[in-house]
């Protein structure tokens, strides 16, 4: 058997959901069923309490999942993909390249996303895995 | 040089290969260098151990006999840990 992979070498996953209990509901899901070898942070709900996202939140959430490998994005819906995309606009040039929102559902891309994740594979196989959900 | 090897186990965790066992036998199976196929058949089809999608998508229930059949450098290890994965339920405390 090889070597555990190190949790800095994987690919970071950000749930990015309108509700706070989903994003945080998600990433237990993720933690308990792949484990602790995935960067992982999620964000919810607007400022002010209530339903919504943020680009503030999604940004603090791609900075605390970061990994040189890249991070994969998981949404919900409508406001969650715009200021995602609106997030990954304003990082940097460099760290731009390795941010991707995958177009799966938001929990279970999660799990199929840091399945993948854990095992050490690339951004662009960690985003192919979540989205083959929905290829079946 | 490569190595096939092949190995059977009866799947006794309470509901089967679904999510967390999918993603225990996915995570291990990612671990080695060989090409990884498990059946819940002989005769197959055959799925593709290192693909989380698919092994949940197979949705072997308990009971099932299920067949792993491994190609490469360390298959012979492959199958046995998978093997001795299922028959230790998963790690899965109930």
């Amino acid at each position: 058997m090889t070597a555990k992979h190190k949790i800095a070498n994987n690919v970071g996953i950000v749930i990015v959901s309108h509700s706070p209990d989903v994003a945080r509901g998600a990433a237990d899901m993720v933690r308990q069923m792949v484990g602790d070898e995935v960067p992982l942070a999620w964000c919810g709900g607007a400022p002010g309490g209530g339903l919504g996202t943020n680009v503030e939140a999604i940004l603090a959430a791609i900075d605390q999942a970061w990994s040189e490998a890249g991070v994969a994005i998981l949404v919900d819906l409508g406001g969650a993909e715009t200021n995602s995309e609106m997030a990954v606009e304003m990082l940097s040039e460099e760290r731009r390249s390795r941010v991707v929102i995958c177009d799966a559902p938001v929990v279970e891309g999660a799990v199929m996303a840091g399945t993948e994740a854990s095992a050490g594979s690339t951004l662009d196989q960690v985003r192919r895995t979540a989205e083959e959900l929905r290829a079946r | 040089m490569t190595d096939s090897a092949t190995g059977s186990v009866r799947i006794e965790h309470e509901i089967g290969l679904h999510a967390r066992p999918s993603v225990k036998l996915t995570q291990l199976a990612k671990t080695f260098e060989s090409k990884i196929e498990f059946s819940a058949s002989p005769e197959g089809p055959w799925v593709d151990a290192k693909s989380i999608v698919k092994v949940m998508g197979s949705k072997t229930p308990k009971g099932a006999l299920l067949h792993f059949r491994a190609h490469g450098q360390d298959a012979e290890a492959a199958v046995q840990a998978l093997v001795t994965l299922v028959e230790r339920d998963f790690e899965l405390t109930p």
